[in-house]
């Protein structure tokens, strides 16, 4: 942040690099993983709007489950129910995470550390447990299949359609990378400034004026928002709606990517994720136990890497890493 | 069944699921209280106790209860040791950071379930109660098995009672509950003291698990409900405090068991989680803790 | 029609109780804008208790305070540091683990957000002066954490001073520092008197018999003489409370 001044160029061209990789690769990449890294894409969006309020705000949920899961049914269930094309579905899902993350925030700000914890965590059990039980619609453990004759645009006399790998993937690119500069324009940006003040220290904070508690709302607001984009872009593209999105599995592993690829750093979340997702992968064909390895990750990354990859480059060697 | 001697059922299974309940809680809200850490793995030191049953059950031959004694000795022993690896190699390198130590037993967590599904499969498997004795009732005949656990569990929450309020250690590990610093300038080894009740705690709830084994499976899942239900518990009780938990375990245990009879088993848990985390965010010492010091 | 100009702070009948122990007490107290005025007492006397309820940091148990004229007793604290009253932590509370220049960002940037759009040029500038104000200017580009501890608390008063305030407050700033380093902490507050008024809590005698235009001597939660340095030093009832005959902390 020092030299903003300076660095903001070189910032702004690192992301567009990397934007224009991952474009290349839509072009390069062998089927298979081109594939895979369209369900990066959208979970390092998931990890994107977590790192928000892990990451630059300080505040560790157990929830943000719910958020996910609420784009996913927030988009799934019109256009299944109700026929809804993909746009509005969308749309639809994002107001739905909105709407929760507002009720959460206001109720879970409440608390703070252990509790608040706990809070985001029982709020988000609730939700799943909702899931399983309002089986009329959502079929529960089942779950819904889109079907693909329901995922598809029409723009400008071209259908497109969700279920092209092609389309898939440049609509997961598209997503992330509204994120992405969204969440580095963030960084950047006086609020940004004062969500990470205010992990470092928020009664100093508050006694330089600022109202806490409006800025984080609008932290959790905004997480919530990206997370649900990402699940509700995760249930058109890949034609899923099920209940195991919103239990706590999903809550730990968008904690578990951003401490990975490094908490506070807007790439950090793309890399966790993608690297965490090529050895599950890789493992899970081993063994049927791979969230062993998850277990394990997460207990050396707090002991001996707090900061993650990007983080510890960024402390090393690159201090103006965003 | 008419509806009276309906009620009672429920009422009786109710009291068995907070027997347990309330020992698995108590060892929660133990280590919360001592050491000021959630123990997000509480759960995977219960099935583990389970699982070990299971074990060390099917190893012997010849009559259940000499199976299930010696489960009842092992298994737990085996828990708490666990449980003392945990904080020794992870706990305590983490200084007991209350958010470190939530995403360190996370971890945990997995590790244990995963290891538990590696060796001891996805099946759920039985195991046999130590005797096999039905008590009838004039409306029904029950279970003098679950009778027999609701009682153990009584004697055991009493002597950790006794244990807490009577004895040096109990004293002890009141006194570093108290004040960490003070006691650690008369000279009290915090560190072991740590460990001691957090393999404890650990130990409970594997005792719990061993104890209910018998009336339901061994499931390498199994440890997510107690979790959760020890969680409310010990919220609801307030942390640190040994009367809360109890009244709280029997007020869950029992609405959790008639509830359920009554009622769809996953909308209770909705309820009864929403009403929690609200207990939480607008009375955050619980119904009967005392405001954190 | 008031042909006087309120004083800057007035509080009336302030008290504060924590669970029967009256840390401050029925407390009247007005200080006028422009001045500089030390409150001294021995520890315990509620210096930090008063000063902590009068920028909001703690709510009263009884009483009403003013900011010129306008009622701020319920208003929130930061409410009242937007109002123009800064406040510098008794024990130091910087953001150590950021940079210098970012610390004193954050001040800069309230002030700047207050009055609409916060342009990069502006901030520059301000975090710039302020730290030119307090000498940290070379040291920007440093962690806060790493600075020696007389240089902490000046940061700590460069960001009082980024927000532009009215009222600086300074909770014990001299504790810790080195001779020298009072000297030029001495010449910065009067510096700073030209455009704030100043309130501060000392021990250090030689600190508030040089820089205070006037003293409030607190002792068990009241007021217990106000006046000129002069006259504070010939009371016998302060110097059998506090003083003593000759000491100095």
């Amino acid at each position: 942040m020092t030299g903003n001044l300076t660095s903001g160029p070189r910032i702004w061209l690192l992301h567009l690099a990397v934007i224009a990789l991952l474009l290349a690769a839509n072009f390069l990449l062998p089927e298979y993983h081109r594939g895979v890294f369209s369900r990066v894409l959208v979970l390092a969006t998931f990890a994107m709007g977590y790192n928000v309020l892990f990451g630059y705000t300080g505040l560790l949920s157990l929830g943000h489950a719910m958020f996910f899961a609420a784009g996913l049914y927030g988009a799934g269930l019109p256009l299944f129910h109700l026929g809804w094309g993909v746009p509005l579905s969308f749309a639809s899902g994002i107001v739905a995470g909105g709407v929760l993350a507002g009720a959460v925030g206001v109720l879970a700000l409440r608390t703070a550390g252990v509790a608040f914890m706990i809070v985001t965590m029982m709020f988000a059990q609730v939700f799943f447990l909702a899931t399983l039980y309002f089986t009329t619609w959502t079929r529960g453990e089942e779950g819904l299949v889109l079907q693909p004759h329901m995922r598809q645009v029409d723009i400008a006399g071209v259908t497109l359609s969700l279920t092209d790998p092609s389309t898939r993937y440049l609509i997961a690119l598209t997503l992330f990378s509204s994120v992405l500069l969204i969440t580095l324009r963030l960084a950047r940006a006086p609020l940004g400034r004062t969500l990470v003040a205010i992990r470092e220290n928020e009664e100093r904070v508050r006694m330089l004026g600022y109202d806490v508690y409006r800025s984080k709302l609008a932290a959790v607001m905004l997480s919530g928002l990206f997370c649900a984009s990402a699940g509700a872009a995760y249930g058109l593209l890949f034609g899923y709606v099920g209940s195991g999105f919103a239990s706590i599995q999903y809550s730990i592993l968008p904690l578990l990517w951003v401490l990975l690829g490094g908490a506070a750093t807007t790439l950090g979340p793309l890399i966790g994720t993608l690297f965490m997702f090529y050895v599950i992968d890789y493992t899970s064909s081993i063994t049927s136990a791979y969230l062993l390895l998850v277990g394990v990750a997460l207990i050396l990354l707090i002991l001996f890497f707090p900061k993650g990859l990007l983080g510890t480059v960024r402390e090393k060697w690159l201090p103006w890493l965003p | 069944m008419a509806f009276g001697p309906y009620l009672l059922l429920a009422t009786l299974e109710g009291l068995v699921s907070a027997a347990v309940l309330a020992l698995t809680a108590l060892g929660l809200s133990l280590v919360f209280g001592v050491m000021r850490v959630v123990n997000v793995a509480h759960g995977e030191f219960f099935m583990l106790g389970a699982v070990l049953a299971w074990a060390v059950s099917t190893a012997f031959a010849g009559h259940p209860s000499i199976g299930f004694t010696a489960a009842l000795l092992v298994a737990p022993l085996v828990v708490a040791g666990a449980a003392l690896l945990s904080e020794r190699l992870v706990l305590r390198r983490l200084n007991y950071d209350p958010e470190a130590t939530i995403v360190a037993t996370i971890g945990i967590l997995y590790i244990i379930q995963q290891l538990a599904l590696t060796f001891y499969g996805a099946d759920a498997r039985p195991v046999q109660a130590p005797f096999n004795v039905r008590i009838q009732l004039p409306w029904f005949g029950y279970s003098g098995y679950k009778l027999f656990v609701i009682v153990a569990a009584i004697a055991l929450m009493l002597a950790t009672w006794f244990l807490l309020t009577r004895t040096k250690i109990g004293l002890i590990m009141r006194a570093t509950q108290y004040d960490r610093e003070t006691a650690q300038a008369f000279g009290i080894p915090v560190d072991r003291v740590y460990a001691g009740v957090f393999a404890f705690g650990a130990m409970l709830a594997a005792i719990a698990a061993v104890l209910v084994v018998p009336t339901q499976q061994a499931h390498y899942l199994m440890g997510r409900d107690p979790l959760l239900l020890s969680f409310i518990v010990v919220i609801i009780g307030g942390l640190g405090s040994l009367r809360g938990t109890l009244i709280a375990a029997l007020l869950i245990g029992l609405s959790d068991g008639i509830i359920s009879v009554f009622f769809s088993p996953t909308l209770a848990k909705m309820l009864a989680t929403g009403l929690v985390a609200m207990v939480l965010v607008f009375r955050p010492q619980g119904l009967f803790g005392a405001t954190a010091r | 029609m008031a042909s006087v100009t309120p004083p800057l702070i007035e509080t009336r009948g302030l008290s504060r109780h924590f669970d029967g122990l009256k840390a401050v007490e029925a407390v009247d107290f007005r200080l006028e804008k422009g001045e500089i005025r030390a409150i001294i007492g021995p520890n315990g006397a509620g210096k930090t208790t008063f000063v902590s309820l009068i920028c909001g940091r703690i709510a009263p148990t009884a009483g009403t305070i003013l900011l010129d004229g306008a009622d701020i007793t319920a208003l929130p604290a930061h409410k009242r540091v937007l109002a123009g009253i800064a406040y510098t932590f008794q024990i130091t509370s910087i953001f150590p683990k950021l940079t210098v220049y970012d610390n004193v960002a954050l001040p800069v940037q309230r002030r700047l957000l207050a009055r609409g759009h916060v342009a990069p040029r502006d901030l520059h500038a301000g975090v710039v002066h302020a730290l030119e104000r307090v000498g940290l200017a070379d040291r920007a580009s440093g962690m806060a954490g790493s600075l020696a501890y007389g240089h902490q608390r000046l940061l700590e008063v460069a960001m009082g001073l980024a927000l532009e305030p009215r009222l600086l407050i300074l909770d014990e700033p001299t504790q810790g520092l080195s001779d020298g380093e009072i000297e030029t902490f001495i010449a910065l507050v009067r510096d700073i008197a030209s455009d704030a008024t100043i309130l501060l809590i000392e021990h250090n005698m030689q600190v508030v018999m040089d820089l205070a235009e006037r003293i409030t001597v607190m002792s068990s939660g009241r007021i217990l003489a106000e006046g000129t340095p002069a006259e504070i030093r010939a009371n016998p009832e302060v110097q059998d409370a506090y003083l003593g005959t000759q000491s100095h902390d």
